[in-house]
């Protein structure tokens, strides 16, 4: 089933060509009417005309977080006040938070991506969505709830937090499908089995819409074999919109709408372009975008396109599971971890919660590492020579997946912290 | 029906930060839970309360509903004999005779007598082995 089979099953012949003209018409309007891009241009030495193919898109300069930041809040908007709909505002976590805006054609535009996504997840009018991402400035939960909508499916607009009031709705109400962050399914998971509900038995629910925040494969097995649903990504940033595209019932790398975001994956040093299947920094333009206009934005997400067609007939490029963000990345003693590696060693292991906590400090000059997890009951031995046991083994399995040695405290259940919006499972401690 | 040498035990899983011990006898005091005896072994982050209390079934049940790691472990008790230098030894060298390692043990003081509790592999065969030596051993209604 597609929502748009003329766009997402188009020939990618046709599909770059299609690219190139959103490209020339943006560009063009971008040098002529919008002081920053006109400047950054003419900084760069790139006129309109240098653009001949899509190829040449490479030669437009950056742009990254910093100049939304330096242009906060509304500095880069492309339309007058009066067009704009919407604002939506990001939560500053990695610095200070940054605003964008809507015109009504930005929001069809999310929208329609956002229809596409969940038809290509098999979610339509015979569903009922509970739409668990924050309503507010954080746009997971206005976006998806007008992308519902948009198909036909029933909405329960909850919202995060109430957990066990979620709960009893999901019950009540047959609920099928769920959209949420990844951490918050987990948290509604650890309370469901307090309340003695088991998803299997006790609801009607079958998939699970998760993001906003990076995640791995071990996760979506856990989650799944938890709760017996099946568990899709879907990628999308404030600055691009919200969330937006997914993986479709193949689950092997996120469509992106050609038509809407064009993506290049650049190596995050020297901002080379890599080749199809290189793991690099994506970096994005947005086609359609009126209020914030993003060319060749710095996005800092770590991923790869994906070279092979997807036999669910979409023509689209797809990215592959997004590892981390660039600036993620922790350097313990000269060494490159990504919380999603730790998570995803730490899934695998079958003695352990889901829930973990990565702690960084600083010695001297020396970056210090530990990692917490909770223990699973059934596997609290009283011996503490078991429980040592136990702490070796995931201290050799981290070092065997990270080549490092990390120390790992065992928590009792519920003694780490959980999360309802995104997770914050690093604290870092280091004063830079 | 269960040996009446083997005793039942409650470990209690506890991190090992402020305030955490303090939480668990909250709990037990909440449950009215006589504690008989107690032993704590503890690890940097973590600790392992074992503790002899009554009625460690319900106590068990009560425990574990509010969330916390609790397991039920047999052991046994060794009687040693007032003013008997050497009893001690006697137990322990009958099990290492019999190729049983004693986990741990920490000791109990009775309202007769004194005495060990120890955690073994094999509660049943140690209880054999034990008695067949000679060794005196606590009965359950004991404690």
């Amino acid at each position: 089933m597609y929502w748009n089979a003329n766009i997402e099953c188009m020939a990618v012949d046709d599909l770059k060509k299609l690219q190139y003209r959103s490209f020339k018409n943006l560009i063009n309007n971008l040098y002529s009417f919008n002081k920053f891009y006109h400047d950054r241009m003419k900084g760069a030495g790139v006129h309109p005309d240098d653009l001949r193919s899509l190829a040449d898109v490479q030669k437009l300069p950056f742009m990254y977080k910093e100049d939304l930041r330096e242009n906060y809040p509304t500095k880069l908007f492309n339309v007058p006040n009066t067009e704009i709909v919407r604002f939506h505002a990001s939560s500053g976590t990695s610095g200070k938070p940054t605003v964008v805006g809507y015109t009504q054609n930005d929001l069809a535009y999310w929208t329609e991506a956002l229809a596409r996504s969940l038809t290509s997840i098999g979610i339509g009018s015979n569903d009922i969505l509970q739409v668990s991402y924050g309503y507010g400035l954080f746009t997971g939960g206005l976006g998806l709830h007008y992308g519902a909508e948009k198909v036909g499916a029933s909405v329960v607009p909850t919202s995060n937090g109430n957990t066990e009031r979620q709960l009893e709705l999901m019950q009540d109400l047959g609920v099928t499908a769920i959209a949420c962050t990844p951490s918050y399914l987990m948290h509604m998971s650890y309370t469901a089995e307090k309340m003695g509900i088991d998803f299997r038995r006790d609801t009607c629910l079958k998939k699970a819409v998760l993001g906003a925040e990076p995640w791995t494969e071990s996760m979506r097995a856990k989650i799944e074999s938890a709760m017996g649903i099946k568990a899709y990504d879907i990628y999308g940033t404030s600055e691009q919109a919200g969330p937006m595209f997914s993986e479709c019932e193949e689950r092997n790398g996120i469509h992106i709408g050609a038509d809407i975001m064009y993506v290049e994956i650049v190596d995050s040093d020297t901002g080379e372009i890599l080749e199809d299947g290189e793991r690099g920094e994506m970096v994005v333009t947005m086609l359609k975008k009126e209020a914030l206009p993003l060319v060749r934005f710095r996005i800092k997400d770590i991923t790869s396109l994906m070279k092979d067609e997807c036999p669910c007939g979409r023509t689209s490029p797809r990215i592959s599971r997004i590892t981390g963000r660039a600036d993620d990345m922790l350097i313990i003693r000269g060494i490159n971890v990504f919380p999603s590696q730790i998570e995803y060693t730490l899934m695998r292991i079958p003695q352990i919660g889901d829930q973990y906590m990565i702690e960084v400090s600083r010695e001297g000059a020396l970056d210090n590492m530990k990692i917490q997890v909770e223990i699973k009951p059934e596997f609290f031995s009283d011996k503490v020579e078991d429980m040592v046991k136990l702490r070796a083994h995931i201290e050799s399995e981290l070092k065997k997946y990270l080549n490092l040695a990390v120390p790992v405290e065992l928590k009792a259940p519920g003694a780490l912290p959980r999360f309802e919006g995104k997770a914050k499972r690093v604290i870092d401690k280091r004063v830079m | 029906m269960k040996n009446e040498n083997i005793i039942t035990q409650l470990s209690i899983f506890v991190n090992n930060e402020p305030g955490r011990l303090a939480a668990v006898a909250g709990i037990l005091r909440d449950f009215n839970i006589n504690v008989k005896g107690f032993n704590l072994a503890e690890s940097t982050e973590f600790g392992i309360l074992r503790a002899i209390v009554d009625d460690p079934e319900k106590a068990f049940e009560n425990i574990k509903s509010r969330g916390v790691i609790v397991k039920k472990t047999d052991i046994i008790g060794i009687e040693i004999e007032e003013d008997s230098p050497g009893s001690l030894f006697k137990a322990a060298d009958v099990l290492g005779k019999a190729g049983m390692n004693i986990d741990y043990g920490y000791a109990y003081n009775g309202k007769n007598f004194e005495s060990m509790f120890v955690r073994v592999d094999d509660p049943e065969k140690a209880v054999e082995v034990l008695k067949a030596a000679g060794i005196k051993l606590i009965k359950r209604s004991e404690i």
